[in-house]
């Protein structure tokens, strides 16, 4: 029963729901495992049509060890989340070429819907969700079209379908809220887990912030407890920089000393979800006093995760914005902080010497820079021209077109060529408030490069070199400090006021979606118990609230389902007489189902005279109703309330 | 003592009834419903999917997997329902001849407001046929029995069974119908030679004027049976017109029992008795049959034929066709 034979139908079906499932890794798969899917599903499909017999096993394994092979070639490996992924595209499409009964066909498709879970290795969107949830829809539909013995049309397939996915978003939501939930992972995570995650990285040259410039990608959402800081205020500090070697800045792999720092000023509150970019920062304003969960704090304020952000992470934040630190910097970490390569960039070396001759005072010499730069021509903009290998010569004195890091790289070069202690730091500056859910945007774009200078009086100082160029950049954001020819994405853009707002619409949602949906995780669950007055719920707790939970919603479902099946009485008198007989059968004068209403009438009188008269008379009405002509709504109206004044109770004695 | 407590438990959930005749209506004590073998494979993906989403905290891997989980739940009330409250009765079974399949037909009545799908019916469980019951009405589905002997045929139990709509699970409800068909002997092959007619009165064959095929009107004669009248031609104001039959009628052909070897075999004399059955009801004779201990008297016709049949079958079995 269960071999019956693939009808042409159901196999076209079965194609439609698999190919819309695999489409979305069209883009990521290599090319030939798409035609080569192609090919076979189009294949298939002339075999299933012309009734022609399906190829050879032989042929298939070929196919099977040449695909894996191919897959070899291009991921290195056949293990891992992207070969896994065009492995089972292929391994799927090969299985059609064998699919002749019915019990392949659901086992292809329950590999349809594993199908769709490896989409979410890739996307979470809300429009991935949505895509998704109708493929869930096609799939089930196509499951329901197995199990047909009538044709009863598509119509009915996806109704059906629509109809058991619809009833099961009840228990859906509560196995979500509900079900006990794990930290991942369970184990460790294949190598290519998180790769094409954009963000900053541990090292900066000429070129690498203004690239990141033109993506809109968030980096991090922040909501304020206390009121938000002026934007000239948001530094949030990132990777701190110390070593050059001429033209890229990088991080060392160790990090000096203690932090230690004086709180000054007002405390700023806020949380921070930041998007997961598969680096171990944490971002925060400039000095964070908050440690997050598994997380330090370095010698140079760097907030470090003991793992690298793998996914979308939430945790509280106290900064304080006013903040001396670095008073006692250890000798080793100046002594680093004044390195420069050996034979690079002469001429702003020998600028540096000048300036020094020149000024004696630090704080002079660096205002002089600042100057310089203020005053010359120098060009604020994300299209900068490339640089050699005296990236920092050519910069300063022949092309002066420059994003953050070419200011904050010249200058921290002529700072250390002059003597005075520099490092470099990346993060993002600025943010955007979304007043829609009340909560700060940063993006990509915002990605920023800022300098600290040491002195022996203040300690580390922060310096940003742009501000000098391009006060636009720190107080009103990159859209409105760059050219308007130069490009940047879309959602950073302030052209069009309408589009910002819809936009802006759109970040809240989204904003919500990750925080409620993607972001549901032990915590949350937590803290919901709690909201709702459970305490500290153990996993038990949850287990029991949800298999009663649960209990009582299918309960409930099974309920109004068999309702459904008792049977139908269309006719009113028929309805009311069945009342009539409900009423006597309490008195154990059950009318036999053979039985008519006037033997039934006869009987009852016999048994029981005092009800002779009314039982007659309902009887008389219901035949008149029931097999008359035209009786009339009076008729039936005196009949129910004869029949609801029916008292079948013997009398008391 | 395992098989002693199989046996009661068996007894304790499924209720063997024997035979029912009445309308049988599937109340949820009758409905079973248990995982098929899809079932346990969709669980098996779903706890991978669950577990794929926790090692790689996919929160809409939970959803889908969560999603797919509740409908895996409602399934299970979705293939209960499409079986439960339906009625059964047992419908008509007409006879057969040793060898041939019976065909069981049991009437299925859905009188609620769901239509049910792909409702299977089997007694072997290999195969089965299926059907859809559309609200509130009545659908016949058969299923065929091979006959080997003759005599009376009971279907013994029925799986009336669905697995729609996902096929995760296999609902099922015994019906033991009562109902019986009726198996002729198996006639023997054709070709063998009717016993000589004896005529009654002396006037021997006939021919000209039977019972079996109509041949044309002729006038009415005082004394015509009136079954023979043409009414429709009176109706019409055409007179009384009777209707002439050609065919035997006054030979008197018995086929007996007596006229058989007495050395041969019970079942190839029945055998025999059907063939001649079969071929004087062809040739449109009309004929009696005896048998020990039974007696039929000559007639011809449809009703004679089967009432022959019915005898050869239940001949020597203890029971008298009803």
């Amino acid at each position: 029963m269960n071999d019956t034979t693939l009808s042409l139908r159901n196999t076209l079906w079965l194609f439609a729901a698999l190919a819309m499932v695999a489409a979305p890794h069209v883009e990521r798969l290599p090319w030939w495992i798409t035609i080569l899917a192609v090919i076979l599903m189009l294949w298939r499909t002339y075999l299933g049509r012309h009734r022609l017999p399906l190829p050879r096993k032989w042929l298939l394994l070929l196919i099977v060890a040449g695909a894996t092979a191919g897959i070899y070639l291009h991921y290195r490996t056949i293990f891992g989340r992207d070969a896994g992924v065009a492995l089972l595209i292929v391994m799927l499409a090969l299985k059609l070429m064998e699919t002749k009964s019915r019990r392949d066909a659901i086992l292809l498709f329950f590999l349809a819907y594993f199908l769709v879970i490896t989409n979410f290795f890739y996307s979470q969107t809300i429009a991935t969700a949505l895509y998704m949830m109708i493929c869930v829809w096609m799939i089930t539909a196509g499951m329901i079209g197995l199990h047909y013995t009538q044709p009863a049309g598509y119509r009915n397939q996806l109704r059906t379908a629509a109809l058991l996915l619809a009833q099961s978003a009840p228990l859906m939501l509560a196995l979500f809220l509900l079900f006990p939930r794990v930290q991942g992972p369970l184990w460790g995570l294949p190598q290519d887990a998180y790769s094409g995650l954009t963000g900053l990285s541990d090292t900066m040259s000429p070129g690498s912030l203004s690239n990141l410039s033109l993506s809109d990608a968030v980096a991090f959402r922040v909501s304020f407890i206390s009121a938000p800081p002026p934007p000239k205020q948001l530094y949030w500090r990132g990777p701190v920089l110390w070593d050059f070697d001429g033209r890229t800045w990088s991080a060392p792999r160790f990090f000096y000393g203690q932090p230690r720092f004086q709180t000054n000023g007002v405390p700023i509150e806020y949380e921070v979800t930041i998007e997961p970019h598969n680096k171990r920062w944490l971002f925060a304003l400039e000095l964070p006093a908050r440690l997050p969960p598994r997380s330090r704090l370095t010698g140079d304020f760097q907030l470090i995760s003991n793992t690298r952000v793998a996914s979308r992470m939430r945790y509280g934040m106290v900064s304080y914005l006013n903040t001396q630190y670095g008073m006692n910097e250890s000798r080793m970490a100046l002594h680093r902080a004044l390195q420069l390569p050996p034979g690079f960039n002469p001429r702003t070396i020998k600028l540096a010497q000048s300036l020094r001759r020149q000024f004696p005072d630090d704080h002079a010499l660096m205002a002089e820079v600042l100057s310089m730069f203020r005053k010359e021509k120098f060009f604020y903009t994300t299209t900068p021209p490339l640089l050699g290998t005296n990236s920092v010569d050519e910069f300063l004195f022949d092309t002066r077109r420059g994003f953050c890091e070419h200011y904050a790289s010249a200058f921290a070069v002529i700072m250390r060529a002059a003597g005075i202690p520099a490092r470099i730091v990346t993060g993002y500056q600025g943010g955007e408030i979304n007043p829609v859910g009340n909560y700060m945007i940063v993006r990509q774009a915002d990605a920023h490069a800022w300098t600290e200078v040491w002195f022996p009086d203040t300690g580390w100082v922060r310096v940003d070199p742009t501000a000098a160029v391009s006060p636009l950049r720190v107080e009103s954001g990159i859209a409105a400090a760059v050219p308007k020819t130069d490009p940047l994405p879309l959602m950073v853009r302030g052209d069009y006021p309408w589009l910002r707002q819809v936009r802006l619409n759109w970040d809240s949602i989204a904003n919500s979606w990750n925080q409620w949906v993607l972001g549901y995780n032990p915590e949350r669950q937590r803290n919901l118990m709690s909201r709702v007055g459970i305490d500290d719920a153990t996993w038990r707790t949850l287990a029991v609230m949800l298999i009663v939970t649960t209990g009582l919603i299918t309960l409930t479902f099974a309920l109004l389902m068999l309702r459904r099946l008792k049977t139908v009485v269309r006719d009113p008198a028929q309805r009311a007489y069945y009342r009539f007989c409900a009423k006597l059968e309490r008195e154990n004068l059950r009318r036999d189902p053979v039985e008519g209403p006037l033997d039934y009438a006869a009987r009852l009188s016999r048994l029981r005279p005092d009800l002779a008269a009314a039982v007659a008379a309902i009887t008389r009405l219901y035949i008149a109703l029931r097999y008359g002509r035209d009786a009339g709504t009076d008729a039936l109206q005196d009949l129910e309330r004869r029949i609801r004044q029916f008292r079948a109770k013997e009398p008391a004695t | 003592m395992y098989l002693a407590l199989k046996n009661r438990l068996y007894h304790w959930l499924f209720r063997p009834r024997g035979a029912e005749s009445g309308p049988v209506v599937l109340v949820q004590r009758r409905v079973f419903i248990l995982p098929t073998r899809q079932g346990v494979l969709f669980a098996a993906v779903l706890v991978l999917m669950l577990t794929g989403s926790v090692n790689y905290n996919l929160s809409l891997g939970y959803v889908l997997t969560f999603l797919l989980g509740a409908m895996g739940i409602n399934a299970i009330l979705h293939t209960f329902r499409n079986l439960a409250n339906l009625r059964l009765s047992p419908g008509r079974v007409r006879p057969v001849f040793a060898g041939e399949a019976a065909q069981f037909t049991v009437c299925i009545d859905n009188p609620g407001a769901a239509r049910r799908y792909s409702i299977g019916l089997t007694r072997d469980k290999k195969e089965a046929s299926f059907t859809d019951v559309p609200a509130q009405q009545t659908t016949l589905l058969g299923t065929a029995v091979p006959t080997v002997r003759r005599g009376l045929l009971s279907p013994g139990r029925l799986t009336l069974f669905t697995t729609f709509p996902l096929g995760l699970y296999y609902a099922w409800a015994y019906f033991e119908p009562a109902m019986q068909c009726v198996v002729y002997p198996r006639p023997a092959p054709p070709g063998l030679a009717l016993p000589p007619a004896s005529s009654s009165d002396g006037h021997g064959v006939e021919s000209g004027q039977g019972q079996e095929d109509f041949s044309g009107l002729r006038q009415y004669h005082s004394g015509d049976s009136p079954r023979h009248i043409a009414w429709k031609a009176a109706a019409r104001g055409q007179g009384l017109l009777t209707k002439q039959f050609s065919g035997r009628v006054d030979s008197e052909l018995w086929l007996s029992w007596d006229l058989l070897p007495p050395r041969m075999d019970l079942e190839d004399k029945l055998s025999h008795l059907a063939r001649w059955v079969l071929d004087a009801h062809a040739a449109g004779m009309s004929y009696g049959l005896k048998l020990p201990g039974k007696t039929l008297a000559i007639a011809g016709g449809n009703v004679q034929c089967e009432r022959s049949l019915e005898a050869l079958a239940l001949f020597d079995s203890g029971r008298d066709p009803a």
